[in-house]
């Protein structure tokens, strides 16, 4: 897929984030639209999945450790067509299938998560099970930069560069932010790339809002035998939405009327860009 | 039924060695089947699966919250896992992994906790777990067994295999009498069982408790009270009929079980009958204190929980 199709997709998805999110009143929209380039690539482009057919055997794996974006994963499922777009709105209803976390009963949803940590070692499991059964599927898994001050994090890194597991991406979103302030005022992952080679890892260093960077990356971890790949995905917080962009006030906070209109004219006028770019 | 005479019995085994046993024996029956271990294999006696079968055997090393979570991982690509560790740090340390990562989710993982209880003995507190089955039966859809010898074990086992969902069993560290050798045992997930039929007073005892439950009822029995043992293997889902049936024959209960009182087989019990049959029930088991270093039947005696201290505080309680 060209990179102007990725983009204009990508806007959607920011465009179903926002929306979700202002229905629930609640969510988290900074780390789900920083992320929402990688959610694009990976269920446009990199992972082998078939939205009419959600559990085929051979599809490649997604965990969203950092299950609090469920809003940037479903709105990249529901563009993709696992379910409808306006369905987006329940986010976080009382009888709504799009719970505030990941569930593993929502169509394309792998693996329940969003208990920090807790992710990256189902995904590491997949992984494992794959590489047990002759299966050659591969696992992605995204963790947020806050995220990696959870021990479980290590334990499971350990474990996927002790096994060699070269099934598996690790992919983690430095957006620099989490909830008590920036991550390195609060309790600091840095250096996460020195982190993650010391723990048997092939690591790659990417824009994360660079689709030719995001697709030579993916590439580099397919290509990459004998140990698990950590990509390190160097986000703006926010991404895409004036007001939100690298703020620790929108991690955990939904717009309302007058800021989601606001927000929606953000992404109205780079979705006209990009209508323009395709244009000329 | 049958009637069991634990003093009968010579032949002891501990329930973990049983698992250890099962999980080699069921392991060509059950393709699927993987075990995990978190560097306590020696222990929890999954060696004896891994001296067999080696490739299926996975240590995860001293991690055991990452362990939970690849053996959910490993469920969802079609594997069996049963996951090991002492109970302190299956149910203990990875409590939320188990509730979010396989109980949420209800995943086909079996989580097999040797060293449950005080038995665990010379350890002391830090390894003695009696909070187990109060956590564990708190996770909605979680099955948690606790097997009283090796036969039950290694039919729990087996009952787990061929049950599809998340699953907990309590093994125990130290050997205890083979009691229920005999052509009529049959097992069945949620279904307890009369171990030996009385009128004046229930027992319902769990795990090694069992042996001491029906070994109390033979001492009671010589002064003409005439106990009922009901054995409960498996605490969740819970036999509520064969314990209202025998609480409606006797009109009193006492519950006995090598775990806290509060939250275990005698919280179970009195859930059950406060709803259906309100009856008297004293809970015997570590009354809200921690264990302590010393040898198994030490410490069962000191805490109440052998044979002799059964009989007592079921007199006391009559």
């Amino acid at each position: 897929m060209n990179n102007l199709e990725l983009q204009k997709h990508a806007n959607d998805v920011r465009k179903g984030i926002v929306t979700a999110v202002h229905s629930a009143k609640a969510g988290h929209p900074g780390g789900s639209l920083s992320a929402a380039d990688v959610f694009t690539f990976l269920y446009f482009e990199e992972m082998n999945i078939d939205p009419a057919d959600p559990h085929k055997a051979d599809r490649d794996r997604f965990v969203l450790s950092k299950g609090h974006t469920a809003p940037g994963l479903y709105s990249a499922l529901a563009n993709r067509g696992f379910f409808p777009v306006e369905d987006l709105t329940t986010l976080r209803k009382l009888g709504s299938y799009l719970q505030g976390h990941p569930c593993i009963h929502i169509p394309g949803v792998d693996m329940s998560s969003g208990s920090l940590g807790q992710g990256i070692s189902a995904a590491v499991g997949m992984a494992l099970g794959a590489k047990m059964n002759d299966q050659d599927f591969r696992v992605y898994t995204l963790l947020g930069d806050g995220e990696l001050e959870e021990g479980q994090v290590w334990e499971a890194s350990m474990f996927a560069g002790f096994r060699k597991l070269d099934n598996l991406c690790v992919i983690v979103d430095n957006n620099g932010l989490q909830i008590d302030g920036p991550v390195d005022q609060v309790c600091s992952p840095y250096p996460i790339d020195k982190k993650f080679e010391a723990f048997n890892f092939h690591v790659i260093n990417v824009d994360a809002h660079d689709f030719d960077a995001i697709r030579a990356a993916f590439k580099e971890a397919r290509e990459t035998k004998g140990m698990p790949t950590c990509i390190v995905l160097h986000s703006l917080k926010g991404k895409g939405v004036s007001f939100m962009e690298n703020s620790v006030d929108w991690h955990g906070k939904a717009p309302n009327d007058e800021e989601y209109a606001v927000a929606m004219a953000d992404l109205e006028k780079i979705g006209a860009e990009l209508e323009k770019a395709g244009e000329v | 039924m049958a009637d069991t005479n634990a003093s009968t019995a010579v032949k002891k085994i501990a329930t973990r060695e049983s698992y250890g046993n099962a999980l080699k024996e069921l392991a060509e029956e059950f393709p699927g089947l993987v075990v995990l271990d978190a560097d306590l294999a020696a222990a929890t006696k999954t060696s004896i699966f891994k001296k067999a079968y080696p490739d299926r055997h996975i240590d995860c090393g001293i991690a055991e919250s990452n362990m939970m979570g690849v053996a959910a991982g490993l469920s969802l690509v079609g594997k069996i896992p049963f996951v090991s560790s002492f109970a302190m740090f299956a149910a203990g340390r990875a409590f939320e992994q188990v509730r979010n990562s396989i109980g949420y989710p209800h995943l086909n993982v079996k989580i097999g906790a040797t060293h449950a209880g005080i038995t665990v003995g010379e350890d002391g507190a830090t390894h003695q777990c009696n909070e187990d089955i109060a956590l564990m039966r708190t996770i909605p859809g979680m099955v948690v067994m606790c097997p009283a010898d090796d036969v039950e074990a290694k039919a729990a086992v087996r009952a787990a295999l061929e049950y599809e969902g998340p699953v907990y069993i309590r093994f125990g560290r130290a050997a205890v009498p083979v009691i229920n050798d005999r052509p009529d045992y049959k097992f069945e997930i949620g279904k307890g069982s009369v171990v030996r039929e009385g009128t004046d007073v229930t027992i319902v005892a769990t795990g090694i408790c069992v042996d001491s439950a029906l070994g109390a009822a033979k001492k009671l029995a010589g002064e003409g009270i005439s106990a009922e043992v009901v054995s409960i293997c498996t605490i969740k889902p819970l036999d509520e009929e064969v314990i209202v049936n025998s609480a409606r024959k006797t009109g009193k209960v006492v519950t006995v079980e090598e775990h806290s009182v509060i939250g275990g087989l005698g919280s179970a019990v009195c859930d059950c009958l406060c709803a259906k049959l309100p009856t008297p029930v004293k809970k015997l088991g570590m009354q809200d204190v921690f264990g302590e270093s010393g040898s198994a039947a030490a410490l069962v005696q000191k805490y109440g929980l052998d044979a002799e201290g059964v009989y007592a505080s079921v007199k006391e309680f009559l």
